[in-house]
Protein backbone atom coordinates (compact mmCIF):
# COMPACT_ATOMS: atom_id res chain seq x y z
CA UNK A 1 0.00 0.00 0.00
CA UNK A 2 2.73 2.71 0.90
CA UNK A 3 4.35 2.31 -2.50
CA UNK A 4 1.73 2.78 -4.18
CA UNK A 5 0.74 5.37 -2.19
CA UNK A 6 4.50 6.71 -2.70
CA UNK A 7 4.41 6.10 -6.60
CA UNK A 8 1.09 8.34 -6.54
CA UNK A 9 3.34 11.39 -5.13
CA UNK A 10 5.51 11.02 -7.07
CA UNK A 11 4.11 11.43 -10.16
CA UNK A 12 1.65 13.78 -9.09
CA UNK A 13 4.61 16.54 -7.49
CA UNK A 14 5.44 17.57 -11.12
CA UNK A 15 2.32 17.45 -12.13
CA UNK A 16 0.24 19.66 -9.78
CA UNK A 17 2.32 20.98 -7.36
CA UNK A 18 -0.01 23.32 -6.38
CA UNK A 19 -2.78 21.33 -5.40
CA UNK A 20 -3.52 20.89 -1.94
CA UNK A 21 -2.05 18.24 0.03
CA UNK A 22 0.84 16.99 -3.00
CA UNK A 23 2.98 20.23 -1.14
CA UNK A 24 3.87 17.56 1.77
CA UNK A 25 7.39 16.55 1.00
CA UNK A 26 8.09 19.90 -0.90
CA UNK A 27 7.18 21.71 2.57
CA UNK A 28 9.54 18.71 4.52
CA UNK A 29 12.13 18.98 2.11
CA UNK A 30 12.43 22.80 2.22
CA UNK A 31 13.60 22.14 5.84
CA UNK A 32 16.71 19.92 4.86
CA UNK A 33 17.84 22.87 2.39
CA UNK A 34 19.51 24.59 5.26
CA UNK A 35 22.60 21.80 4.85
CA UNK A 36 21.57 20.14 1.81
CA UNK A 37 20.67 23.29 -0.45
CA UNK A 38 17.44 24.29 -2.56
CA UNK A 39 16.18 21.14 -4.16
CA UNK A 40 18.60 18.84 -3.01
CA UNK A 41 21.32 20.82 -5.08
CA UNK A 42 25.12 21.55 -3.09
CA UNK A 43 28.13 22.72 -4.29
CA UNK A 44 30.06 20.67 -5.82
CA UNK A 45 32.76 21.38 -2.95
CA UNK A 46 30.52 20.29 -0.92
CA UNK A 47 31.23 17.33 1.97
CA UNK A 48 27.31 15.94 1.41
CA UNK A 49 26.53 13.76 -1.42
CA UNK A 50 23.37 16.01 -3.24
CA UNK A 51 20.01 14.71 -2.35
CA UNK A 52 18.12 15.81 -6.10
CA UNK A 53 17.43 13.14 -8.35
CA UNK A 54 18.74 10.07 -6.29
CA UNK A 55 16.93 7.04 -5.69
CA UNK A 56 13.49 7.48 -3.91
CA UNK A 57 14.03 3.92 -2.04
CA UNK A 58 17.57 4.45 -1.41
CA UNK A 59 16.86 8.42 0.19
CA UNK A 60 14.23 6.53 2.22
CA UNK A 61 16.19 3.46 3.19
CA UNK A 62 18.92 5.56 4.64
CA UNK A 63 16.69 8.10 6.73
CA UNK A 64 15.61 4.94 8.55
CA UNK A 65 19.10 3.69 8.92
CA UNK A 66 19.75 6.57 10.75
CA UNK A 67 16.46 7.09 12.46
CA UNK A 68 17.14 3.23 13.48
CA UNK A 69 20.89 3.54 14.07
CA UNK A 70 21.97 1.08 11.66
CA UNK A 71 24.08 4.11 10.33
CA UNK A 72 26.48 6.26 12.25
CA UNK A 73 25.98 9.65 11.91
CA UNK A 74 27.17 13.40 13.43
CA UNK A 75 23.79 14.47 13.47
CA UNK A 76 21.23 12.67 11.11
CA UNK A 77 20.25 9.89 13.78
CA UNK A 78 19.16 12.60 15.75
CA UNK A 79 17.64 15.16 12.77
CA UNK A 80 15.86 11.53 11.20
CA UNK A 81 14.15 10.57 14.60
CA UNK A 82 11.71 13.51 14.29
CA UNK A 83 10.26 11.88 11.15
CA UNK A 84 7.33 9.09 10.85
CA UNK A 85 7.77 7.02 7.74
CA UNK A 86 4.77 8.42 5.59
CA UNK A 87 7.19 11.76 6.64
CA UNK A 88 10.17 10.24 4.95
CA UNK A 89 8.20 9.15 1.97
CA UNK A 90 6.83 11.51 1.13
CA UNK A 91 10.02 13.79 0.95
CA UNK A 92 12.60 11.24 -0.72
CA UNK A 93 10.10 10.93 -3.83
CA UNK A 94 9.82 14.51 -3.46
CA UNK A 95 13.53 14.61 -4.04
CA UNK A 96 14.01 11.84 -6.09
CA UNK A 97 11.58 13.92 -8.56
CA UNK A 98 14.33 16.69 -8.31
CA UNK A 99 16.42 17.40 -11.30
CA UNK A 100 20.15 16.46 -10.82
CA UNK B 1 -12.46 34.40 -3.57
CA UNK B 2 -14.38 37.47 -4.35
CA UNK B 3 -12.29 39.02 -1.10
CA UNK B 4 -9.09 37.86 -2.92
CA UNK B 5 -9.54 39.29 -6.00
CA UNK B 6 -11.00 42.99 -4.14
CA UNK B 7 -7.41 43.02 -2.17
CA UNK B 8 -5.34 42.10 -5.56
CA UNK B 9 -6.83 45.31 -7.21
CA UNK B 10 -6.01 47.04 -4.00
CA UNK B 11 -2.64 46.02 -3.70
CA UNK B 12 -1.88 46.55 -7.45
CA UNK B 13 -3.97 50.20 -7.54
CA UNK B 14 -2.13 51.46 -4.66
CA UNK B 15 1.17 50.79 -6.24
CA UNK B 16 0.20 52.79 -9.60
CA UNK B 17 2.20 56.05 -9.97
CA UNK B 18 3.71 55.77 -6.71
CA UNK B 19 6.47 52.80 -8.07
CA UNK B 20 7.50 53.98 -11.14
CA UNK B 21 11.17 52.85 -10.21
CA UNK B 22 9.70 49.36 -9.84
CA UNK B 23 9.45 47.62 -13.45
CA UNK B 24 6.03 44.96 -13.71
CA UNK B 25 4.35 46.54 -10.91
CA UNK B 26 2.29 48.68 -13.19
CA UNK B 27 2.07 46.31 -16.53
CA UNK B 28 0.94 43.42 -14.65
CA UNK B 29 -1.73 44.87 -12.37
CA UNK B 30 -3.86 41.53 -12.09
CA UNK B 31 -0.92 39.80 -9.85
CA UNK B 32 -1.31 39.18 -6.63
CA UNK B 33 1.92 41.09 -4.31
CA UNK B 34 3.81 40.30 -1.54
CA UNK B 35 6.14 43.09 0.16
CA UNK B 36 8.95 41.59 2.50
CA UNK B 37 10.59 44.06 4.56
CA UNK B 38 14.25 42.91 5.20
CA UNK B 39 16.69 40.67 3.70
CA UNK B 40 17.88 38.51 6.52
CA UNK B 41 17.81 35.27 7.18
CA UNK B 42 13.52 35.10 7.66
CA UNK B 43 12.69 38.04 5.13
CA UNK B 44 15.47 36.78 1.98
CA UNK B 45 14.32 33.26 1.97
CA UNK B 46 10.41 34.49 2.23
CA UNK B 47 10.93 36.31 -1.02
CA UNK B 48 12.92 33.48 -2.89
CA UNK B 49 10.78 30.82 -1.69
CA UNK B 50 7.22 32.30 -2.55
CA UNK B 51 8.72 33.17 -6.12
CA UNK B 52 10.23 29.59 -6.58
CA UNK B 53 6.45 27.88 -5.34
CA UNK B 54 4.14 30.73 -7.33
CA UNK B 55 6.15 32.82 -9.90
CA UNK B 56 2.56 34.22 -10.61
CA UNK B 57 2.85 36.27 -7.27
CA UNK B 58 5.20 39.56 -7.09
CA UNK B 59 7.90 39.94 -4.53
CA UNK B 60 9.13 43.00 -3.63
CA UNK B 61 12.08 43.02 -0.65
CA UNK B 62 12.87 46.11 1.02
CA UNK B 63 16.14 45.97 2.99
CA UNK B 64 17.73 49.29 4.16
CA UNK B 65 21.69 47.83 3.84
CA UNK B 66 23.36 47.79 0.32
CA UNK B 67 24.09 43.59 1.32
CA UNK B 68 23.41 40.90 3.32
CA UNK B 69 26.20 40.52 6.54
CA UNK B 70 25.87 37.21 8.16
CA UNK B 71 26.15 36.66 12.06
CA UNK B 72 26.67 33.50 12.18
CA UNK B 73 30.15 33.00 11.56
CA UNK B 74 31.06 36.45 12.61
CA UNK B 75 32.81 35.63 15.58
CA UNK B 76 35.35 33.99 13.89
CA UNK B 77 36.28 37.19 12.42
CA UNK B 78 37.04 38.20 16.23
CA UNK B 79 39.78 35.34 15.93
CA UNK B 80 41.16 36.84 12.73
CA UNK B 81 39.85 33.41 11.03
CA UNK B 82 38.18 34.97 8.46
CA UNK B 83 37.07 38.91 7.11
CA UNK B 84 34.39 40.87 6.41
CA UNK B 85 34.12 39.46 2.65
CA UNK B 86 33.46 36.06 4.02
CA UNK B 87 30.25 37.25 5.98
CA UNK B 88 29.32 39.63 3.11
CA UNK B 89 26.62 38.40 0.42
CA UNK B 90 24.65 40.51 -2.34
CA UNK B 91 21.40 40.22 -3.24
CA UNK B 92 22.08 39.15 -6.93
CA UNK B 93 20.46 35.94 -6.39
CA UNK B 94 17.52 36.44 -5.48
CA UNK B 95 17.10 38.71 -8.22
CA UNK B 96 17.69 36.56 -10.83
CA UNK B 97 14.58 34.79 -8.72
CA UNK B 98 12.79 37.71 -9.83
CA UNK B 99 12.72 39.32 -6.55
CA UNK B 100 12.19 42.87 -7.19
CA UNK B 101 15.17 44.33 -4.51
CA UNK B 102 14.79 48.02 -3.21
CA UNK B 103 17.32 49.69 -0.87
CA UNK B 104 15.35 51.64 1.03
CA UNK B 105 14.02 51.66 5.08
CA UNK B 106 9.99 51.52 5.46
CA UNK B 107 8.82 54.23 7.94
CA UNK B 108 5.56 53.48 8.05
CA UNK B 109 2.95 50.09 7.46
CA UNK B 110 -0.85 50.95 7.43
CA UNK B 111 -2.10 47.77 7.93
CA UNK B 112 -6.02 48.99 6.96
CA UNK B 113 -5.03 50.36 3.52
CA UNK B 114 -2.37 47.52 3.17
CA UNK B 115 0.56 49.63 2.05
CA UNK B 116 3.81 50.80 3.30
CA UNK B 117 5.82 53.99 3.11
CA UNK B 118 9.45 54.16 2.03
CA UNK B 119 11.79 56.63 3.74
CA UNK B 120 12.13 58.38 0.41
CA UNK B 121 8.32 59.53 0.10
CA UNK B 122 7.29 56.52 -1.71
CA UNK B 123 4.36 53.67 -1.22
CA UNK B 124 3.97 50.42 -2.06
CA UNK B 125 0.28 48.53 -2.10
CA UNK B 126 0.62 44.54 -0.83
CA UNK B 127 -1.79 42.00 -0.73
CA UNK B 128 0.65 40.49 2.06
CA UNK B 129 2.90 41.79 3.91
CA UNK B 130 6.27 40.08 5.69
CA UNK B 131 7.99 41.55 7.99
CA UNK B 132 11.23 40.16 9.10
CA UNK B 133 12.96 42.90 11.31
CA UNK B 134 15.01 41.24 13.52
CA UNK B 135 16.06 42.55 16.56
CA UNK B 136 16.59 46.34 18.53
CA UNK B 137 18.67 46.23 21.54
CA UNK B 138 16.77 48.25 25.17
CA UNK B 139 20.18 50.22 25.58
CA UNK B 140 18.17 51.54 28.60
CA UNK B 141 18.39 47.98 30.55
CA UNK B 142 21.95 49.06 30.74
CA UNK B 143 22.69 52.15 32.38
CA UNK B 144 25.12 54.87 30.81
CA UNK B 145 25.29 52.26 27.61
CA UNK B 146 24.20 54.63 24.66
CA UNK B 147 26.98 57.10 25.56
CA UNK B 148 29.62 54.85 26.01
CA UNK B 149 28.57 53.05 22.73
CA UNK B 150 28.81 56.06 21.12
CA UNK B 151 32.41 56.92 22.46
CA UNK B 152 33.69 53.56 21.44
CA UNK B 153 34.22 52.64 25.18
CA UNK B 154 31.49 49.79 24.78
CA UNK B 155 30.23 47.46 22.09
CA UNK B 156 27.60 44.61 21.53
CA UNK B 157 28.83 43.34 17.95
CA UNK B 158 25.75 41.51 18.05
CA UNK B 159 24.77 42.92 14.95
CA UNK B 160 27.10 41.68 12.11
CA UNK B 161 29.06 44.97 10.84
CA UNK B 162 31.17 48.05 11.72
CA UNK B 163 31.12 46.60 15.59
CA UNK B 164 32.54 43.29 14.73
CA UNK B 165 34.86 44.96 12.71
CA UNK B 166 35.89 47.47 15.92
CA UNK B 167 35.45 44.80 18.55
CA UNK B 168 38.45 43.09 16.27
CA UNK B 169 40.66 45.80 16.37
CA UNK B 170 39.71 46.48 20.15
CA UNK B 171 40.88 43.12 20.57
CA UNK B 172 43.92 43.35 18.61
CA UNK B 173 45.15 46.70 20.05
CA UNK B 174 44.57 45.15 24.12
CA UNK B 175 47.71 44.41 26.18
CA UNK B 176 48.65 40.97 27.21
CA UNK B 177 47.40 40.35 30.64
CA UNK B 178 44.39 42.33 29.72
CA UNK B 179 41.15 41.73 30.61
CA UNK B 180 37.83 40.95 27.72
CA UNK B 181 34.47 41.12 29.37
CA UNK B 182 31.75 39.14 27.57
CA UNK B 183 28.09 40.47 28.93
CA UNK B 184 25.42 38.08 28.17
CA UNK B 185 21.44 39.33 29.01
CA UNK B 186 18.85 37.08 29.71
CA UNK B 187 17.51 34.83 27.86
CA UNK B 188 15.49 35.40 25.06
CA UNK B 189 18.33 37.14 23.08
CA UNK B 190 19.53 36.14 19.46
CA UNK B 191 21.90 32.71 19.27
CA UNK B 192 21.48 31.19 22.05
CA UNK B 193 25.21 29.61 21.80
CA UNK B 194 26.60 32.89 20.65
CA UNK B 195 28.06 34.50 23.27
CA UNK B 196 30.04 31.06 24.85
CA UNK B 197 31.49 30.94 20.55
CA UNK B 198 32.10 34.13 20.92
CA UNK B 199 34.51 33.16 24.20
CA UNK B 200 35.96 30.36 22.73
CA UNK B 201 37.03 32.52 19.28
CA UNK B 202 38.50 35.36 21.93
CA UNK B 203 40.36 32.59 24.31
CA UNK B 204 41.81 30.94 20.82
CA UNK B 205 42.76 34.55 19.56
CA UNK B 206 44.25 35.57 23.53
CA UNK B 207 45.96 31.63 23.32
CA UNK B 208 48.01 32.29 19.98
CA UNK B 209 48.15 36.08 20.46
CA UNK B 210 48.48 37.63 24.05
CA UNK B 211 48.98 33.97 26.39
CA UNK B 212 48.02 36.57 29.66
CA UNK B 213 44.88 37.42 28.87
CA UNK B 214 41.64 36.25 29.94
CA UNK B 215 38.03 36.11 28.74
CA UNK B 216 35.31 37.09 31.66
CA UNK B 217 32.10 35.72 30.51
CA UNK B 218 29.62 37.73 32.87
CA UNK B 219 26.11 35.71 32.01
CA UNK B 220 22.89 37.07 33.38
CA UNK B 221 21.85 33.69 33.29
CA UNK B 222 22.15 30.90 36.03
CA UNK B 223 24.58 28.65 34.23
CA UNK B 224 25.83 28.74 30.19
CA UNK B 225 22.11 28.34 27.74
CA UNK B 226 23.33 26.02 25.12
CA UNK B 227 25.71 23.25 24.71
CA UNK B 228 26.67 23.74 28.49
CA UNK B 229 28.51 20.84 28.72
CA UNK B 230 30.56 20.69 25.53
CA UNK B 231 31.56 24.73 25.92
CA UNK B 232 32.81 23.96 29.39
CA UNK B 233 34.72 20.99 28.37
CA UNK B 234 36.10 23.28 25.16
CA UNK B 235 37.03 25.61 27.79
CA UNK B 236 38.85 23.24 30.23
CA UNK B 237 40.87 21.39 27.90
CA UNK B 238 41.75 24.38 25.36
CA UNK B 239 41.93 27.56 27.42
CA UNK B 240 42.69 26.54 30.95
CA UNK B 241 42.91 29.52 33.17
CA UNK B 242 41.96 31.75 30.21
CA UNK B 243 37.61 31.89 30.36
CA UNK B 244 36.32 32.43 33.59
CA UNK B 245 32.71 31.98 33.45
CA UNK B 246 30.48 33.87 35.95
CA UNK B 247 26.47 32.94 36.27
CA UNK B 248 23.87 34.93 37.47
CA UNK B 249 26.03 37.92 36.55
CA UNK B 250 23.64 40.99 35.07
CA UNK B 251 25.27 44.05 33.86
CA UNK B 252 23.15 46.86 34.99
CA UNK B 253 25.13 49.75 34.26
CA UNK B 254 28.62 50.88 32.21
CA UNK B 255 31.38 53.16 33.42
CA UNK B 256 35.07 53.64 32.56
CA UNK B 257 36.45 50.67 32.36
CA UNK B 258 33.75 48.78 34.23
CA UNK B 259 31.24 46.86 34.10
CA UNK B 260 28.54 47.32 36.93
CA UNK B 261 26.15 44.08 38.43
CA UNK B 262 24.19 44.60 41.02
CA UNK B 263 27.15 43.53 43.69
CA UNK B 264 30.05 45.10 42.50
CA UNK B 265 32.07 46.70 39.38
CA UNK B 266 33.80 44.42 37.32
CA UNK B 267 36.93 45.96 35.67
CA UNK B 268 37.75 45.24 32.68
CA UNK B 269 40.12 46.43 29.42
CA UNK B 270 37.57 45.51 26.52
CA UNK B 271 33.80 45.76 27.21
CA UNK B 272 31.43 44.08 25.31
CA UNK B 273 28.33 44.10 26.61
CA UNK B 274 25.16 42.51 24.81
CA UNK B 275 21.40 44.52 25.73
CA UNK B 276 18.64 43.10 26.33
CA UNK B 277 16.66 43.30 23.05
CA UNK B 278 13.22 43.13 21.52
CA UNK B 279 11.54 42.50 18.03
CA UNK B 280 12.45 45.49 15.50
CA UNK B 281 11.55 49.12 15.28
CA UNK B 282 9.05 48.71 13.07
CA UNK B 283 7.31 46.21 14.25
CA UNK B 284 7.03 48.17 17.59
CA UNK B 285 5.85 51.17 15.32
CA UNK B 286 3.69 48.98 13.77
CA UNK B 287 1.48 47.31 16.70
CA UNK B 288 2.62 44.12 16.49
CA UNK B 289 3.99 43.53 19.49
CA UNK B 290 2.32 41.02 21.69
CA UNK B 291 4.68 40.11 24.92
CA UNK B 292 6.53 42.24 27.48
CA UNK B 293 6.89 45.16 25.13
CA UNK B 294 9.56 43.03 23.04
CA UNK B 295 7.91 39.92 21.06
CA UNK B 296 5.20 39.35 18.15
CA UNK B 297 3.22 36.40 18.61
CA UNK B 298 2.36 34.38 15.56
CA UNK B 299 0.27 31.68 14.17
CA UNK B 300 3.04 29.12 13.80
CA UNK B 301 1.03 27.18 10.59
CA UNK B 302 1.53 30.38 8.68
CA UNK B 303 3.59 32.82 10.74
CA UNK B 304 0.68 35.38 10.38
CA UNK B 305 0.92 37.52 13.22
CA UNK B 306 -1.92 36.95 15.94
CA UNK B 307 -2.39 41.26 16.14
CA UNK B 308 -2.85 42.27 12.12
CA UNK B 309 -4.30 40.11 9.83
CA UNK B 310 -2.31 39.80 6.48
CA UNK B 311 1.50 40.19 8.32
CA UNK B 312 3.61 37.64 8.24
CA UNK B 313 6.07 38.02 11.02
CA UNK B 314 9.33 36.20 10.62
CA UNK B 315 12.95 35.44 12.64
CA UNK B 316 14.26 36.57 15.82
CA UNK B 317 11.45 39.77 15.98
CA UNK B 318 8.69 36.69 17.39
CA UNK B 319 7.73 35.12 20.04
CA UNK B 320 10.07 31.77 20.27
CA UNK B 321 7.59 28.60 20.40
CA UNK B 322 8.84 26.33 23.21
CA UNK B 323 11.86 24.88 22.61
CA UNK B 324 12.79 27.23 19.58
CA UNK B 325 16.01 29.77 19.66
CA UNK B 326 16.20 32.62 17.82
CA UNK B 327 18.61 31.38 14.89
CA UNK B 328 19.49 31.89 10.96
CA UNK B 329 18.03 27.94 10.64
CA UNK B 330 14.97 29.12 12.25
CA UNK B 331 14.76 32.24 10.13
CA UNK B 332 14.86 30.73 7.31
CA UNK B 333 12.28 27.80 7.95
CA UNK B 334 9.91 30.91 9.09
CA UNK B 335 10.55 31.98 5.94
CA UNK B 336 9.62 28.83 4.04
CA UNK B 337 6.45 28.11 6.63
CA UNK B 338 5.68 32.34 5.76
CA UNK B 339 6.22 31.44 1.68
CA UNK B 340 4.00 28.04 1.57
CA UNK B 341 1.31 29.73 3.81
CA UNK B 342 1.42 32.68 1.35
CA UNK B 343 1.23 31.01 -2.44
CA UNK B 344 -2.21 28.66 -0.17
CA UNK B 345 -3.35 32.18 1.05
CA UNK B 346 -3.51 33.95 -2.25
CA UNK B 347 -4.47 30.51 -3.70
CA UNK B 348 -7.74 30.52 -2.35
CA UNK B 349 -6.56 27.60 -0.20
CA UNK B 350 -5.86 27.03 3.70
CA UNK B 351 -2.25 26.61 4.70
CA UNK B 352 -0.93 23.17 5.91
CA UNK B 353 1.31 22.95 9.17
CA UNK B 354 4.99 22.68 8.16
CA UNK B 355 8.02 20.56 10.29
CA UNK B 356 10.79 22.82 10.47
CA UNK B 357 14.67 21.90 11.64
CA UNK B 358 16.76 24.12 14.04
CA UNK B 359 20.58 22.99 13.90
CA UNK B 360 23.12 25.20 15.44
CA UNK B 361 26.90 25.15 15.28
CA UNK B 362 29.68 26.89 17.09
CA UNK B 363 33.38 27.04 16.85
CA UNK B 364 35.21 26.16 19.77
CA UNK B 365 38.56 26.38 18.50
CA UNK B 366 40.03 27.19 14.47
CA UNK B 367 38.93 23.39 13.05
CA UNK B 368 36.82 22.16 15.84
CA UNK B 369 32.64 22.80 16.03
CA UNK B 370 29.91 21.59 18.24
CA UNK B 371 26.11 21.76 17.57
CA UNK B 372 22.61 21.10 18.68
CA UNK B 373 20.06 20.02 16.57
CA UNK B 374 15.67 20.37 17.02
CA UNK B 375 13.05 19.13 14.92
CA UNK B 376 10.01 20.97 15.47
CA UNK B 377 6.21 19.99 14.55
CA UNK B 378 2.57 21.60 15.07
CA UNK B 379 0.85 20.79 17.80
CA UNK B 380 -3.02 21.11 17.54
CA UNK B 381 -3.49 20.65 21.10
CA UNK B 382 -0.94 23.15 21.91
CA UNK B 383 -1.61 25.59 19.35
CA UNK B 384 2.13 25.99 18.59
CA UNK B 385 4.86 24.29 17.38
CA UNK B 386 6.97 22.32 19.44
CA UNK B 387 10.13 19.69 19.61
CA UNK B 388 9.41 16.17 18.29
CA UNK B 389 9.65 14.19 21.04
CA UNK B 390 12.84 11.73 21.04
CA UNK B 391 14.75 13.89 18.22
CA UNK B 392 17.32 16.28 18.11
CA UNK B 393 20.37 17.07 20.57
CA UNK B 394 23.85 18.42 20.70
CA UNK B 395 27.27 16.33 19.56
CA UNK B 396 28.41 13.32 21.08
CA UNK B 397 32.29 15.79 21.19
CA UNK B 398 33.74 18.73 19.67
CA UNK B 399 35.14 17.48 16.29
CA UNK B 400 36.59 18.64 13.14
CA UNK B 401 33.72 16.51 11.60
CA UNK B 402 31.03 19.04 12.70
CA UNK B 403 33.47 22.05 11.95
CA UNK B 404 33.54 20.65 8.12
CA UNK B 405 29.74 20.60 8.93
CA UNK B 406 29.26 23.95 10.19
CA UNK B 407 31.33 25.30 7.27
CA UNK B 408 29.17 23.20 4.97
CA UNK B 409 25.64 24.57 6.67
CA UNK B 410 27.70 28.61 6.40
CA UNK B 411 27.69 28.36 2.62
CA UNK B 412 24.52 26.22 2.13
CA UNK B 413 22.18 28.16 4.31
CA UNK B 414 23.93 31.31 2.69
CA UNK B 415 22.89 29.84 -1.09
CA UNK B 416 19.74 28.45 0.10
CA UNK B 417 18.47 31.94 1.65
CA UNK B 418 19.59 34.73 -1.19
CA UNK B 419 21.20 32.49 -4.09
Amino acid sequence: MRVILVSAIALAVPLAASAQGTNTGRNLAAACAICHGTGGHVAASAPLIPLAGLPRDHIAAQMRAFRDGKRPATVMHQIAKGYTDAEIDAMAAWYAAQKR
Amino acid sequence: MKRRDLLKLAGAASALGTLGALPGCTTTPSHARVVVIGGGFGGATAAKYIRLWDPSIDVVLIEREPGFISCPFSNLMLAGYIGMSELSHGYGGLRAHGVQVVQDEVVAVDAGKRTVSLARGESIGYDRLVLSPGIDFMFNEIQGYESAMQAGRVLHAWKAGPQTEALRRQLEQMRDGGVYALSVPLLPYRCTPGPYERASMVAAYFKQAKPRSKVLVLDANPDVTSKAGLFKRAWSDLYKGMVEYRGNAKAIGVGPGVIRLEVEDVKCDVMNVVPPHRAGDIAVRTGLITHNNRWCDVDWRSMESKKIPGIHVLGDATLSAPGMPKSGSMANNHGKIAAAAIVELLNGRAPQPVKIINTCYSFVSQKEGIRVSSVHQWEPGQGTLVPVKGSGGVSAARSEAEATYAWNWARTIWADTLG
